[in-house]
Order: structure tokens, then C-alpha cells, then sequence
């Protein structure tokens, strides 16, 4: 039997049973709804170039894209106070909401290309950093671990007294761990000041959602753990941002954790590496070529809102060069010096000690012991 | 001034840290009105209340992750794991994401992890372990496990007010057994320590937790039955290792034994074997000998426990046999 995904296709988001009253989005003003056109054209041209930059071997290890899915990292992001300190804890396809929380081109390059400057020191990989003053907390790879963790800063903001929230992404995957169980079971128990979106973009790698739960809605897992269940449409940025506008409220009110599925898709692999042989034919064109995000925001700013589209493409001409000027600085990145692996384990002690052999040594590994197969580094 | 055990030395170090420090809160199961399953905790949430004293869900991938986020934000969390045994459901989160914070991510991450660790005391094979080789390898962590009241106040100090996350091994079976008069107030012992707990000059014997009591008695039996003059190193930090008082015992004594009641395979004393081997091979007069628990999971009933668990008579014959080499 095929999959619900592949027999039924991937489904929109569920229709709202009750009318919602007046929408959030309705009173950003027009900047704003600009803004939210610069984040999301800015994630797929910053992700555009990174595959050119992939393809050229510059970046290093595998390239994560969001297309397609630009519009609910952004919408959601950009429901956040920044003013007030929100902090979030982005997925490997939320490039776009750390845009909106301060992460820069810059460094996303330099992060893609192991510098010696960038935000991890070449010590951890892609978008997986973060920055405590801007709000945004870096990832790790085990799916699921950022919830217990999103669930313990929201504590400290509530044992504060702050008004601050948070928010964690996790994907339909992520949502088939004990750790988002135990986290969003504890944020739940303690009313954290918490939203948990879940990015259903049908795939978790190669497994479709179909695969990895049997409950027809992930917002149906809501109801476990006695909070709010919302379902939006990921791939229109202003419902997005409508839902999850609703939910920070709700949280800054005191009243705890809403967990949101964002119905969206996945156009691309898990990684570029992937060739998606396992998702059914035309699947990811129709996608494209009705359900765009980029392409319906677009359609309703140029409709809707009247903004012409010589406007929007100032815009992009803007993105175009901040990564230029992105990729020319990351290009001229020195990479690390090989010693400062050793540095930062500890607070104390400060460094750890390099073993007898490779005292005094500058650079561990010479051209003949690393082999082209071992991937594409070749300094 | 009155004794006090080795249970309330740490319930102490706990009171006098959450005094000292608001950002200090502790969290773990049942520990709030309930006062733990041991009554570590006892008193705590009449004082500090539920913000401070956080009864959680049977979660400890959340209780240490919650922590971790928590102790981003500047807080200093206090975890609980009911029984030590408990700690491997939250190996990921310790492994992956709290020893990596500060390396991966420049993440302060001051949090620590305690709990009711040991056998000696019938509890079968989820409530007897001592999982510090699981741990001893992961760089990021330190790992201490005290053996005396005072070390135990001391070193709970230490662990809550270092920066860096630390696991915080406490042996249920000196919980009440062992008491003492501690040294004054706010006494702090510096992690990565050890502690000579008694000299001698014709063999060492390395150890930790509960088999430091074990190695005083086998060492006062021999030096009784046999003349030999026995030195214990209790080494109370595994992680970071005081490779200078191991080096300094094997100087001085040119015989060396290590004793544990954890498992033999990939155990402690295997890393303070290569240690020594790399450091001062040229003192050694005889192998290292090892005794530990053999190499089962701990069973149940007192003949099959104690036939497992390293003996003082175990002692006593490995050291016999290291002193004739």
C-alpha cells in the first residue's frame, strides 16, 4: 500500500473550525510586511549562494536548504519581541528566523566555510550557533535535545519574573523523541513561557510523516499535554506569523506552552547531497509551482498591498549585495589555527594539553594523509 | 561541635549554597515535599519554595536539559537523579549537549548533576551503579565522588559555584555510615584533588568513594598481620585526574594497586594504569594490580552482591601478593 503522503498527496493546512478574530498580521504596517519580504528573499538567495559555494567545494561538510519553507521561519520569528529580549532555538531549516534574530550573511558563510571567524570558531558546523545577547541558541544534531533546553531558558525567564518568551522549532521527526516529550511535557507542567512549532514539511531525511506517527495531526499531540494545539499554513508568511503571534501572547499572558504545526514542504533534500529518489513523482513540482512562499507573499504585496514591483526588486537587488559583499569578506577568512582546538572545554582549565607528539607541531596533516574520498577539504 | 554524616554534610553545602547564591535551585523528582528519596533534599521547599525547589516529571533528559538551558541564562541548577542509576536516561543530553556547550557554542554551562550512586546495600542492578567510566571520557564534564563527609560538603560546594558542568557522585552507603566533624564553615575543596588518606611507604593503594574505607581497614589489617606500611589515595576527582598526587604515591612507594567498585573493563583504574605506565614507569618495582567488581551487572541477593563486590579481604590479598612481587 503507499503511504498516506504519496496516495493522498501532501495535504494543506486543516481549516480552522472557528472563525479567528481579527488577525495580528492586520496591523503590521507596510514596512513590516517588507521586512518580512527582505528575510525571506534574503534566506533563499543566502541559501541560492551557498550551493553555489558548495558546488565550488568552498563550503566544507553537507549544505542544509530551506526553500520552500522560507516563509514559516520567517513568519514565526518575526512574531517575537526583540525589544523585550524573546529568544528562539532554530532547526537546520530556520536559516531564516535566525536572520530575523540578528544572525548575518557573514557569518552564515564563514560558518559554511569552517573559518577561523566564524561564530563557532570552526568548531561546529552550518547554522548550528547561536548568540545569547541577539536570542538565539545553537542547535546540536540530536532532534529533539533543544526542547528540554528551549524549556529551561523560558524557566529561568519565569523564576525571573521576566517578560520574555521563547520559542523552539522542531521538525515532524523531532516530535518521535523522548526528548521532545519529556521537554514539552516539563514546559507544560511548569507553564513555561514557551511556543514549540512544529515544521511539518513531510520528511524527516527519507521517512514521511506517515511513517513516523499515527496520529492524523501533530497538533493533535497537544491535547497529551493539557496546552493549546494550533495548525497554520506555513507557506503563507502571514498566517505564520498570525499563529504564532497568538501563541507568544498567550505565553507572555502566563499561560503557558502552545505547541504549532506549520504545514509546509520540503522541495529539497535532507542535505544536497540527498536525490529525493523516494519522493513520489511530481510531488516536489507541484510544490513549486502552486505553493510557493515567496511567490504568494509576492503575489499578495504586489495585489493586496500595492507595492509595485520595482519596489520588490530593490529589494532583492539589496540582498544581491549584501551577499556579495558577505561572500568576498568570508572568502578572505583565515581558517583556524590548528592549536585553538585545544583551547575552551572549560571554563578552567582554560586549555586542554595537546598529547606529547604533537607538542610544537603547527599542522597535524599533510597533503598524502588525507585521501580526496574523505570529503573536499584540501588546505 | 556535633558530627555530622555524610547525608547532611551535602543536604548542608545545598542550604548554605542556596543562601549564599539566589541563582541556585535545585530540581530532580520527588525532592520537594517528599525531601527526596533518601531525604537529601528534606527542608529545602519549606525554605526556598517551588520556584527555587522543583518537584519535576519523571524526565531526566529534561531535568538536565531544562538545567542547561536554565544555567545559560546565568541560573546555577542543582539536578537530582533519584538514583544514579537514572543519570544514563540522560546520557545524550550530558554527553552531546552539556560537555559540548562551552566548546561548540562558548555556552556557560555551570550545571550539577547528584545523585545516590554505590552497591554494598542490596539494591540490585538499577539501584547499585556507579556510572563515572561512562562519563570519564567526555571531555567537558568533571566528575567528582567523595568518600568523606567533609569532602562531601567541600566538593558540592566546589561543583556548584565552578563554571562548568559537574557530576556529583554521592555513595548511598556512607550516606548514614560515615560521619565527622566538618572543618568550619563554607569549607571548599578544589576539584581535581585527591586526598592522601592515609600514608604509607611500601605500597599505594589508588581509590575512590566507598572502597577508600574498604582500603583504610585492609591497610590497617596489614599493617597489623604483616608489618607493611599501606598508603590510600583517595583520588575524589576522576575528571579532571590529579596526576601529580598518582605520580607522587608511585614514587614513594614503587608498588601500586587500584581499587573500585565499579566494573573492571574500560573501568577508572585502567586510565589511572596508562597514566601512570606514561608518567613514571621507571618507578614502578611490580605491575599494577587491579581489584574492581568483576565484570557483571550487580545482582541482588547478599551472597551473589557481596561475591561481586570488591571485599577488604580482596584488598588485602592483591596487596599481599603486590608487596611479595
Amino acid at each position: 500500500m503507499a503511504s498516506r503522503t504519496s496516495s493522498r498527496g501532501r495535504r494543506a493546512a486543516r481549516p480552522r473550525v472557528a472563525p479567528a478574530p481579527a488577525a495580528p498580521s492586520a496591523s503590521l504596517d507596510r514596512t513590516q510586511k517588507l521586512d518580512l519580504y527582505y528575510y525571506m528573499r534574503l534566506t533563499r538567495s543566502l541559501e541560492e549562494r551557498l550551493v553555489n559555494l558548495y558546488r565550488q567545494t568552498k563550503v566544507i561538510g553537507g549544505l542544509f536548504r530551506s526553500l520552500g519553507q522560507e516563509a514559516d521561519a520567517v513568519g514565526s520569528a518575526y512574531a517575537l519581541d526583540r525589544t523585550k529580549g524573546d529568544f528562539l532555538s532554530p532547526l537546520i531549516r530556520n536559516l531564516g528566523a535566525m536572520l530575523v534574530q540578528g544572525a548575518q550573511p557573514l557569518e552564515i558563510i564563514r560558518q559554511y566555510m569552517a573559518k577561523a571567524d566564524s561564530p563557532t570558531r570552526g568548531r561546529e558546523l552550518n547554522i548550528h550557533f547561536g548568540d545569547l545577547e541577539r536570542g538565539f541558541i545553537g542547535q546540536i544534531s540530536h532532534l529533539g535535545d533543544m526542547v528540554p533546553v528551549m524549556a529551561g531558558v523560558t524557566l529561568s525567564f519565569k523564576m525571573r519574573g521576566q517578560d520574555r518568551v521563547g520559542l523552539v522549532y522542531v521538525g515532524d521527526g523531532a516530535t518521535s523523541t523522548g526528548a521532545f516529550h519529556e521537554g514539552i511535557n516539563f514546559a507544560a507542567v511548569q507553564r513555561c513561557p514557551l511556543v514549540v512549532i512544529v515544521e511539518n514539511n513531510g520528511y524527516a531525511y527519507s521517512t514521511p510523516t506517515s511513517k513516523q506517527t499515527a496520529a492524523a495531526d501533530f497538533r493533535d499531540k497537544a491535547l497529551a499535554y493539557g496546552i493549546p494545539g494550533e495548525q497554520a499554513d506555513g507557506n503563507d508568511v502571514l498566517a505564520t506569523y498570525d499563529v504564532t503571534k497568538r501563541a507568544v501572547d498567550r505565553a507572555r499572558r502566563g499561560e503557558g506552552v502552545t505547541l504549532i504545526e506549520l504545514m509546509t514542504y520540503r522541495r529539497k533534500g535532507h542535505a544536497e547531497h540527498d536525490n529525493q529518489s523516494y519522493v513520489p513523482e511530481g510531488e516536489i513540482e507541484r510544490w513549486a509551482a502552486t505553493n510557493d512562499p515567496v511567490d504568494r507573499f509576492v503575489a499578495h504585496l504586489t495585489g493586496t498591498e500595492g507595492v509595485s514591483p520595482d519596489e520588490l526588486a530593490g529589494i532583492d537587488a539589496r540582498v544581491g549585495r549584501e551577499i556579495d559583499e558577505a561572500t568576498d569578506l568570508a572568502e578572505q577568512s583565515p581558517m583556524p589555527v590548528p592549536a585553538d582546538a585545544l583551547t575552551g572545554v572549560y571554563a578552567d582549565p582554560p586549555s586542554a594539553e595537546a598529547p606529547w607528539y604533537r607538542r610544537g607541531v603547527a599542522s597535524a596533516v599533510t597533503a598524502h594523509e588525507r585521501p580526496a574520498a574523505w570529503g573536499t577539504f584540501n588546505g | 561541635m556535633a558530627e555530622t554524616t555524610y547525608l547532611e554534610a551535602i543536604r548542608q553545602a545545598l542550604f548554605e549554597e542556596m543562601d549564599r547564591d539566589p541563582n541556585v535551585f535545585v530540581l530532580g523528582e520527588d525532592i520537594g515535599a517528599y525531601g527526596g528519596a533518601f531525604k537529601v533534599t528534606d527542608g529545602l521547599l519549606a525554605k526556598y519554595g517551588e520556584s527555587r525547589v522543583i518537584d519535576t516529571p519523571i524526565s531526566e533528559a529534561a531535568i538536565v536539559g531544562a538545567a542547561a538551558g536554565a544555567a545559560h541564562m546565568g541560573l546555577r541548577p542543582v539536578c537530582e537523579m533519584q538514583f544514579i542509576d537514572f543519570i544514563s536516561c540522560a546520557y545524550d543530553m550530558l554527553t552531546n549537549y552539556v560537555a559540548t556547550a562551552r566548546y561548540r557554542a562558548f555556552l556557560p554551562c555551570p550545571i550539577v548533576v547528584r545523585g545516590p550512586s554505590g552497591g554494598y546495600v542490596r539494591g540490585g542492578p538499577f539501584h547499585s551503579q556507579n556510572p563515572e567510566a561512562a562519563f570519564l571520557h567526555t571531555p567537558g564534564l568533571k566528575i567528582v565522588y567523595p568518600s568523606t563527609a567533609t569532602d562531601a560538603y567541600g566538593l558540592l560546594k566546589a561543583a556548584i559555584r565552578d563554571d562548568d558542568p559537574v557530576l556529583y557522585f554521592e555513595h548511598k552507603y556512607l550516606y548514614r555510615r560515615i560521619k565527622e566533624e566538618l572543618p568550619g564553615s563554607d569549607h571548599v575543596v578544589p576539584i581535581g584533588k585527591a586526598r592522601l588518606a592515609r600514608e604509607g611507604k611500601d605500597l599505594s593503594i589508588i581509590t575512590y568513594a566507598a572502597t577508600v574505607w574498604k582500603a583504610l581497614e585492609a591497610a590497617e589489617q596489614m599493617e597489623k598481620e604483616d608489618g607493611l606500611s599501606v598508603e590510600v589515595l583517595d583520588l575524589r576527582s576522576l575528571l579532571p585526574m590529579d596526576d601529580e598526587a598518582i605520580v607522587a604515591t608511585v614514587k614513594k612507594t614503587n608498588r601500586v594497586m587500584i581499587v573500585h567498585e565499579d566494573t573492571r573493563t574500560g573501568g577508572v583504574a585502567g586510565e589511572v594504569t596508562a597514566r601512570i605506565t606514561e608518567q613514571a614507569f621507571a618507578w614502578l618495582d611490580a605491575p599494577i594490580l587491579r581489584v574492581t567488581a568483576a565484570d557483571v551487572p550487580l545482582p541482588y541477593s547478599p551472597p551473589l552482591e557481596d561475591f561481586v563486590l570488591p571485599q577488604t579481604s580482596d584488598i588485602v590479598t592483591v596487596a599481599r601478593q603486590l608487596a611479595a612481587y
